[in-house]
């Protein structure tokens, strides 16, 4: 068995789900996404004891290029990230009523097979197929499905496509130069190319742009606050949870390694744009009234610190940043649900029109408490193994970078205790919330016995990991 | 030349087919017909008569002649089934509307396996006059008369143009024939008038397929035509002038002073940027889809650039291009039945009354923006990784500008199509919906085998 059974298993599961009908469809979805799950989880298994689920095969003569799809711990782990929190997006949205939901729900796992085969494409332009194709789903799922004014949300849907498939389309004409030079689209031959620093500098800047829209740093982060806010949570959920790190982990498999002296000719510029973002994001955060704009922008702050961490080239940088991606991951799409929890009772999402719900639900309080605390990178949660790994790595490079980085830490249990206590305490609200029902509890906690975890026990990850990012540290540095 | 023959008869016969009463029929035996060609084409694969001196060395079959054959013989069965329920209201032409698209086709296949000039006119001229009549073939609609009577006044311009040159290139060299003339023109000495016929004769084809800046005709001819002639023009016939461009640019070997690149690079910037920009302020979808045609030249010319592999690349593009038009015209022709315009707000609501059509056009249009899995994604990118091997860097980076902007027009109709409520109550399937679904399903299934398939055409030429 190796990785094209889990793609072909969810590319099945969309059409299942859209045959199923818009009764059956979530249930469907749920159903093949657990599958997959499991499927992935097996695959680690042989992965770990030494099996090579990888798969090569010719696809295109000319120009050459090959269905490779390369597992190692990285891709293991971003896969792994993927296929566990698909199943519980899925899950997040039984309490919503979608209309047409086998369109939904079927454009939710084609997302989920563009996303799981980005990550272990290993050929430049079925890793660019895969890129591109994820794009598709969440166009349709924020324009279609999303909240507020249809106007204002066509606006901010179609000016994210745009941006992304900008940034995207200088990335394949690299790919097209890069391509000319090697006469393959193939990672380890690309790897081997001898670029001079004046074509490293054109390619990284190309990746660059592609991968700064999608992650997004500053300056390239306008699209995102609005589409976050005016995409369905689900939507939400999977373009910050799992498709933002497409683009961190594309800088780590492919623009650090292709470019690196680049990388390392730039790197106080890029450091410093990545940290700009931290600084950013927490400040605009704390000044938002609207949930979901908030949790926006304290993403943006987050992802800044992990693409700071990428760019410093470390071992510990680059281990750091997988760690915090996938902390990163869980706590969002936790904090998201909790505001579409929010949502689904008070049909609101404005902070000022919150507050007093702790004495009404206690449950959801404490769960909710947790997440926040997670995501400020408390001891004891895997957040904040990521965050110190990331902020030590900063440090490693230049002291101010990990002090300036750190205000993240600051900041955010700044403007999220805030946020806490505007929303969840004070007086009783007038408005009765129900406490968080079975699918919702579910939700929540596999996401925080996840994070409680493996911060409390890191060391499978890290055995994962680490190797990988020591082959591509080697590329780096060659 | 079977080829040739077959489809003359075929259309003869439709013509013959009126005497008999068989109008019914005529659509399937068409298609049949045309099947049974496509047949005939495809058998004829291996074969290479470009060295026989075979009828009077006027036409040679090879595999660029064959491959291309193949694409408009398939592009015509999907216009001819579409005329079944496209010409209802016409039941006393119906066959001679059958019959010139036939002849269109003729036209189409001369133009591609010419090896002598007097066949090249021929072809062209068989091909422009059919469209002429298709394009007034609505006698009471003014915007028709006034389609066709642009067309024809501008289109005959042209083809005096390209008279006019092939003229010159005979009084410098001597010969009609494009083997003599390219022997010719590889010594030195031809007189002046040989690079200004071949100018000459190629403005004319880039008339044809409309590459800015003899674009002018295009907007209002696609606008006022009969939807089903719009879809033949800008399939079918931009098709059959690039494949013939290409020939001809192959064919003659012109040194003058300055690098004939440096004009394709103009005039496929050019070609991109004002089709694109000028699309972005239609309302109307068919006008829309004649700009994103002229931008789509654009992309062809860049072809041009590295013509070791232009065939290839031209080929695989026209494919991917042709088969979303078709598809995208499938349902245009649907949605805009009983209806007075061509208006985007046509589309309003699709995607809730009839969610098939309003897919099929979405992937249409995400292939001409070159989306991947759809072929359309392969045909740009193919392009612009062989003009970067060339070096010219600054056309891919203004390819691929275009392609962004493009996104912006294209996406007009989808969001019209997903996010407006239709404002018409009627939510019947109109007649011949099944007809239309067919046809657009099959060429957009096919336009995404090749997406996923590109060998299945690339290596068509090999």
């Amino acid at each position: 068995m190796d990785v094209t059974t889990l793609l072909i298993l969810l590319l099945i599961g969309a059409v299942a789900t859209l045959v199923s009908g818009d009764k059956l469809a979530s249930k469907v979805a749920l159903l093949f996404s657990l599958v997959a799950f499991g499927l992935s989880i097996n695959l680690l298994l042989q992965f770990t004891q030494g099996v090579d689920v990888s798969f090569v095969s010719n696809w295109i003569e000319s120009p050459k290029v090959a269905l490779a799809l390369k597992a190692d711990g990285l891709s293991m782990a971003m896969v792994l990230l993927t296929t566990t929190l698909t199943p519980i997006i899925i899950l997040s949205t039984f309490g919503n009523n979608f209309s047409s939901g086998k369109n939904i729900y079927a454009l939710i796992l084609l997302m989920a097979f563009a996303m799981v085969g980005t990550f272990l494409a290993a050929d430049g332009l079925l890793y660019y197929i895969f890129w591109e194709l994820a794009l598709i789903p969440i166009y349709f799922i924020a324009l279609i499905w999303g909240n507020g004014d249809t106007e204002e949300r066509k606006k901010a849907v179609v000016k994210f496509f745009i941006y992304t498939l900008a940034g995207s389309l200088f990335m394949l004409v690299g790919f097209a130069y890069l391509y000319s030079k090697a006469g393959s689209f193939l990672l380890e031959d690309l790897y081997k190319l001898e670029l001079s620093n004046g074509e490293q500098f054109w390619i990284f800047f190309a990746f660059f742009l592609a991968y700064a829209i999608k992650i997004p740093i500053i300056p390239f982060h306008t699209w995102q606050a609005k589409v976050y806010q005016k995409a369905p949570t689900v939507g939400t959920m999977l373009l910050s949870g799992i498709m933002l790190k497409m683009g961190l982990y594309s800088v780590i498999r492919w623009q650090l390694p292709i470019a690196p002296n680049a990388a390392k000719e730039y790197m106080p510029i890029l450091i410093g744009l990545s940290i700009a973002g931290v600084i950013y994001g927490s400040i605009v955060a704390l000044r938002q009234k609207d949930l979901k704009k908030l949790l926006a922008y304290s993403s943006l702050a987050h992802v800044g610190l992990i693409a700071a961490g990428c760019y410093t080239l470390t071992a510990d940088g680059l281990n750091g940043a997988v760690y915090q991606m996938i902390a990163h991951g869980f706590v969002i799409v936790g904090l998201f649900f909790a505001a579409e929890v929010i949502f689904r009772r008070f049909e609101t999402r404005k902070i000022k029109e919150l507050g007093g719900i702790r004495s009404q639900a206690s449950g959801f309080t404490s769960m909710f408490m947790i997440l926040v605390l997670a995501s400020v990178a408390l001891p004891g949660t895997y957040n904040f193994i990521g965050e110190f790994t990331v902020l030590y790595s900063l440090s490693q490079v230049n002291l101010w970078y990990a002090l300036i980085g750190g205000t993240t830490i600051i900041l955010g249990a700044y403007y999220m205790l805030k946020m806490f206590q505007n929303v969840m305490l004070g007086e009783t609200n007038t408005k009765v919330f129900k406490d968080v029902n079975v699918s919702e509890a579910i939700v929540f906690v596999a996401i925080i016995g996840f994070l409680l975890f493996f911060g409390l026990y890191p060391k499978p990850i890290n055995d994962l990991v680490n190797p990988a990012i020591k082959e591509i540290l080697a590329v780096i540095n060659r | 030349m079977q080829v040739l023959i077959s489809i003359v008869s075929l259309g003869v016969f439709c013509l013959l087919a009126e005497v008999f009463n068989l109008r019914k029929l005529l659509v399937p035996i068409t298609v049949i017909g045309l099947l049974a060609v496509l047949g005939i084409s495809l058998n004829l694969w291996s074969i290479d008569s470009s060295l026989d001196t075979q009828f009077s060395s006027m036409i040679a079959t090879n595999k660029f002649s064959s491959a291309f054959s193949t694409l408009f013989i398939l592009l015509t069965i999907f216009l001819v089934a579409m005329s079944d329920d496209f010409y209802k209201d016409h039941p006393t032409k119906f066959s001679d509307f059958i019959a010139i698209k036939l002849f269109l086709l003729t036209g189409a296949v001369a133009m591609v396996s010419f090896t002598n000039l007097a066949m090249f006119f021929l072809g062209i001229e068989v091909l422009s006059i059919s469209v002429y009549i298709l394009a007034a073939s609505e006698r009471l609609n003014v915007k028709s008369n006034e389609a066709g009577m642009k067309y024809f006044l501008l289109g005959s311009f042209a083809s005096g143009l390209v008279l006019f040159g092939i003229c010159l290139v005979y009084g410098a060299t001597g010969y009609f024939d494009m083997g003599e003339i390219y022997d010719l023109s590889q010594g030195v000495g031809l007189p002046v008038w040989y690079p200004i016929g071949v100018a000459l004769i190629i403005i004319g084809m880039l008339f044809k397929i409309a590459a800015a800046p003899f674009h002018f005709w295009a907007p209002d001819v696609y606008e006022g035509s009969p939807t089903l002639t719009t879809a033949t023009m800008s399939t079918l016939v931009k098709v059959a002038a690039i494949a013939t461009l290409y020939k001809l640019v192959s064919g003659f070997s012109v040194t003058i002073g300055f690098k004939v690149e440096n004009i394709i690079v103009v005039i496929s910037i050019l070609s991109m940027t004002v089709g694109n920009i000028m699309a972005l302020r239609q309302k109307n979808v068919k006008r829309m889809l004649a700009f994103s045609g002229i931008s789509h030249a654009g992309f062809m010319l860049m072809a041009f650039l590295n013509i070791s592999t232009a065939a290839n690349n031209l080929l695989y593009y026209t494919f991917a291009y042709a088969l979303a038009g078709i598809s995208a015209f499938a349902v245009i022709i649907m949605a805009t039945k009983n209806k007075e315009n061509e208006n985007i707000e046509n589309f309003n609501g699709l995607g809730k009354t009839s969610p098939l059509m309003a897919a099929i056009l979405t992937a249409s249009l995400l292939s001409m923006a070159g989306i991947p899995i759809f072929s359309g994604f392969f045909a740009k990118f193919m392009l612009f990784s062989d003009t970067v091997k060339v070096g010219y860097i600054v056309v891919v980076i203004a390819g691929v500008i275009n392609s962004i902007i493009s996104i912006g027009y294209y996406f007009k109709l989808v969001l019209a199509m997903y996010t407006k409520d239709s404002d018409s109550s009627e939510h019947n399937k109109p007649s011949g919906y099944y007809l239309y679904s067919i046809v657009a399903a099959l060429s957009i299934i096919l336009n995404i085998i090749i997406g996923v398939y590109p060998s299945l055409v690339t290596q068509l030429l090999k």
